[in-house]
């Protein structure tokens, strides 16, 4: 088939569809498409909604688990923590919007994650957030999105009071243009409540919640999320949908009330792609049709065109599917919360997607192409024949004393306090909160039977772009370390990719490597991966941004009265050291802080030894054997004992193992721990709390408020 | 005893004020669509964001039906707390004398911070002494309490300032390190710091819950008995 037989004229090409891909759809519908399904479908087959270059890849991660109670597919994974209860979870990026703008692209980045969580069911009752940004030492733009996406953030979270109860943010100057801005949302739910999206059941009436349908976001999955940034990205301001979290609240609360008065059928989120995709997913979960009258729905502007109002992505809307007999009391439920409920339109048994418009058919199209028929490509990896990224500007000689080092890393943007960032954020609404940022390695939140669920997010970019393969394993390491400390037991995983264009062979390969990476630290560890995102196209005019996948894990813990913390917490406890822990500088904050560019060998890691170390942390942690637990990562052990001064405001004396580098990073090998020295047998002991004063021999001596000092003064400065 | 929490939409602190006045008393939540006050003994306006708070903090929510029956309870002598929203609510209904600006920072803070019983007597902090300090979470973007200064000395002169700030604790530049404040009548009270979050000793402090002792205190004393 010649692609100029039919393509008569370029809207393929303006909406990013190759001519391959509009041949295929030509070959798949028997004939041209109108424009309306020609936007449908050019969203539908995006990366944002298709995820042509990477579902393949996907299929490589590990999905089975006994705790697993929801999969990939769904609008959020789930999995079982007891007592009848499911958490469910996900992460998800908004980048694109993000760097257009950060404050409405944060905080609608956040209301999305909210909608997928409440989509299946669960009460949203944490969220977290990745951020990436540049230097803000050095770049205005980067310290204006860091400040717009964070009060973005805490716009939306705050004010529909979801607690924001942890995050992680890097800065590092590939993200300069391309920021990202990922947020993680978890909800809880009977099991009973857990819902799917597809639709089912002939006749039954489909309706349509929450805001009007207006103009924002319109073609954002194609335009935004699936094509490098560049040159007049401002002209793509009004493909950022703006955020009313007062809207969604009342949304959350009535889906939530529609679902214990089992009033649907089937509920699912409008986002990247607004009712096309939304109403496409529900119908090919469910093996159905769908017919949508676009005159039923409200508008926020009359005039709008059927494409647009196809495409909107307007936010605070869910559409559901219920049985005709409980359309008047669903109608009665979104009155009390004044949420406004339109019935737009039935299912069918046709396996069609069918568009009316005053009383036209404007599209009607098989789900089957809007869904299965999308492309699947086989990346082209190709290892990079040079090195990607340069070094960053030298901060450090490497002539310092130990001591100033340290000071110098404890005051480095990326290890500095987050302080000034998360007391933007409300940590402790709902009042499940346990484990505050900054208390502990994980968040830990309480369920009503007096047990606990703790969740940590990890990605760091700088090690990914040294190995993907063990960069990305490193994340999983790293979660994984991060529960322990908290006496956590990982149940489930969640990730968002971040990359650059698959389309490159060097891009294609950091992206295969890193997910061969995460499937195999996720098999070690026996960790499913419930659900995800994948973010593409992360680049900029100055190149692709460090290979970033950002890794979310939820964990449980039997009793929240026992949940670790990371601050030594008693004048005279013993502190060990514990794990394999064989540390180097390659890829770490210090070579950062010294202009070396992000190459070289990452210390190996037998991924099942580590298993069996963080499972020992763990169990000692719940058995209250030690009075504080840290993992070791970035700035190393130094970092790490530094940390544990300032949280506790204690000091220590301790003497490192010989030929140990106090600054060399090898995350989620190794733990600090302390507590009586009955508790830590078996461990190598490295010295004792006490004091005012951190005292590494040989090495360095540092008050504890010195070390505070510039650990609070390191972000402050930007924020 | 038993609570009424008032539940607006954009309500976020109201589970978290039942739990916590749960933990003295009985407690329902009150619809704000409501002219009803379910026979409650007290009645608390939660934190959160009424109404979204698009217009300005709590200038919405004041309207609300459920409000005409607030304030009558209220000048009938009936107990009546705001938490943070509760305590923008209160003082754009004229319960409360005072207003709340924005933040000097501009910016959300979220702090545990250290209050200083002013007052150690009365329906709201009976169970505190005065001096005694106090650690209580604050969240908020508009918590800046502000009154003409004549009307400030007013306020200290007859012992309405119930609650201050530490010194170098105030999260938000309110004038006097003024946290909470009460009515003429003693019966209305309005603060900033959520003391519905803390009151369980999982979450760090539990002197929140000397709020809620005291409320119940005064209404077992010298209503119920």
């Amino acid at each position: 088939m010649s692609n100029s037989t039919y393509s008569l004229d370029e809207r393929h090409r303006q909406l990013g569809l190759t001519d391959d891909e509009y041949a295929r759809i030509l070959d798949r519908l028997g004939r041209a498409p109108n424009d309306v399904e020609l936007a449908m479908l050019s969203l539908m087959w995006s990366e944002h909604c298709g995820y042509k270059h990477s579902r393949r890849l996907l299929r490589r991660l590990p999905k089975e688990g006994r705790h697993v109670l929801m999969g990939p597919g769904e609008n959020a994974g789930a999995v079982d923590v007891g007592g009848g209860i499911a958490v469910a979870f996900k992460v998800e990026s908004h980048n694109h919007p993000s760097a257009v703008e950060p404050f409405q692209g944060a905080a609608t980045g956040v209301g999305g994650i909210l909608r997928d969580v409440f989509a299946v069911g669960a009460r949203p009752v944490a969220v977290l957030d990745s951020l990436r940004f540049g230097e803000p030492s050095s770049s205005q733009r980067s310290r204006y999105l860091l400040d717009q996406a964070v009060a973005g953030i805490g716009h939306y979270g705050n004010s529909i009071g979801v607690p924001t109860v942890g995050g992680e943010i890097y800065f590092e100057s590939s993200y300069e243009q391309n920021c990202l801005v990922n947020a993680m949302c978890l909800g809880l739910a009977p099991h009973a409540r857990l819902i799917r999206s597809a639709a089912a059941g002939a006749g039954n009436v489909v309706v349509l919640l929450g805001a009007l349908t207006g103009r924002d976001g319109i073609g954002g999955a194609s335009v935004l999320a699936s094509a490098e940034l560049g040159e007049g990205d401002e002209a793509k301001r009004p493909s950022v949908q703006i955020g009313d979290p007062f809207t969604e609240k009342k949304l959350l609360e009535c889906c939530l009330e529609l679902l214990d008065r089992e009033l649907l059928v089937s509920l699912q989120d409008l986002g990247a792609a607004g009712l096309t995709s939304a109403a496409s997913e529900m119908a090919s979960g469910g093996g159905v049709g769908l017919t949508i009258d676009l005159c039923q729905i409200p508008l926020r502007e009359a005039d709008m065109e059927p494409f647009e109002i196809m495409v909107s992505e307007s936010q605070e809307r869910m559409l559901c599917v219920a049985r005709p007999e409980c359309v008047g009391a669903l109608l009665d439920v979104c009155e009390r919360w004044e949420v406004l409920a339109t019935t737009i339109g039935r299912v069918t048994d046709s396996g069609r997607l069918q568009v009316l418009h005053r009383g036209n058919v404007v599209a009607d199209i098989p789900v089957s192409v809007l869904i299965d028929d999308c492309p699947l490509y086989d990346l082209q990896p190709v290892p990079p024949s040079s090195d990607l990224y340069g070094g960053p500007e030298a901060v450090l000689s490497g002539d310092e004393s130990p001591a100033d080092t340290l000071l110098a890393l404890l005051g480095s943007a990326n290890l500095a306090s987050r302080r000034p960032v998360f007391e933007q954020y409300d940590p402790i609404v709902q009042s499940r909160t346990v484990r505050r940022p900054d208390e502990a390695d994980a968040a830990v939140l309480t369920l009503p039977d007096g047990s606990a669920i703790a969740v940590s997010i990890d990605g760091n970019g700088r090690r990914v772009a040294c190995d993907p393969r063990l960069g990305a394993a490193e994340a999983v390491y790293e979660c994984s370390a991060n529960l322990a400390c908290v006496g956590a037991e990982p149940l489930g995983l969640t990730n968002c990719l971040n990359f650059g264009n698959p389309e490159k062979p060097h891009v294609a390969w950091q992206l295969t490597e890193a997910v061969e990476g995460l499937a195999r630290a996720c098999e070690a560890f026996g960790i499913p991966v419930v659900g995800g995102n994948v973010s593409l196209y992360n680049e900029a005019p100055t190149g692709p941004i460090f290979p970033t996948p950002v890794v979310g894990m939820v964990g449980k813990l039997p009793s929240a009265a026992r949940a670790g913390q990371m601050g030594f917490a008693r004048e005279g406890d013993t502190i060990a050291l514990v794990g394999p822990f064989e540390p180097s500088l390659v890829g770490s904050e210090l070579a950062k802080l010294r202009g070396q560019a992000p190459v070289g060998e990452l210390p190996a890691a037998d991924a099942a030894a580590l298993r069996v170390v963080h499972e020992a942390i763990r169990a000692r942690v719940r058995a209250g054997a030690f009075r504080s637990a840290h993992d070791i990562a970035e700035g190393g052990v130094a970092v790490a004992l530094a940390e544990c001064c300032v949280a506790g405001g204690l000091g220590a004396s301790v003497r490192l193992p010989h030929g140990l580098d106090p600054f060399g990073e090898a995350p989620g090998r190794a733990f600090i721990v302390s507590g009586p020295a009955e508790g830590l047998t078996g461990f190598v002991v490295i010295g004792e709390v006490g004091g005012e004063v951190l005292r590494i021999e040989d090495l360095l001596e540092l008050a504890v408020c010195d070390l505070r000092e510039a650990r609070d003064s390191g972000l402050a400065e930007w924020v | 005893m038993k609570f009424g929490i008032v539940r607006f939409p954009g309500s976020c602190d109201d589970i978290d004020a039942l739990q916590a006045a749960s933990r003295v008393g009985d407690a329902v939540l009150l619809w704000h669509a409501d002219h009803d006050l379910q026979g409650v003994d007290a009645v608390i306006v939660p934190g959160g964001f009424s109404y979204g708070d698009y217009l300005r903090a709590g200038a919405i929510a004041r309207f609300a039906p459920v409000m005409v029956e607030v304030e009558e309870f209220a000048r009938a002598g009936g107990l009546v707390l705001g938490i943070c929203n509760g305590f923008q609510v209160l003082c754009e209904a004229h319960l409360l004398p005072g207003a709340l600006l924005a933040n000097v920072s501009l910016k959300f803070v979220f702090r545990q911070v250290e209050l200083e019983v002013v007052r150690g007597a009365g329906p709201f902090t009976g169970a505190c002494e005065a001096g005694e300090r106090l650690s209580i979470p604050v969240k908020h973007t508009t918590g800046r309490f502000y009154a003409p200064d004549p009307e400030l000395d007013r306020l200290e002169a007859s012992g309405q300032v119930l609650l201050r700030y530490a010194p170098g604790q105030n999260p938000n530049g309110s004038l006097r390190d003024i946290a909470g404040v009460c009515n003429e009548s003693r019966n209305v009270f309005g603060l900033m710091p959520h003391p519905e979050h803390a009151v369980d000793p999982l979450g760090g402090s539990v002197d929140g819950v000397k709020i809620f002792e005291s409320m119940r205190a005064h209404v077992e004393q010298h209503v119920l008995a």
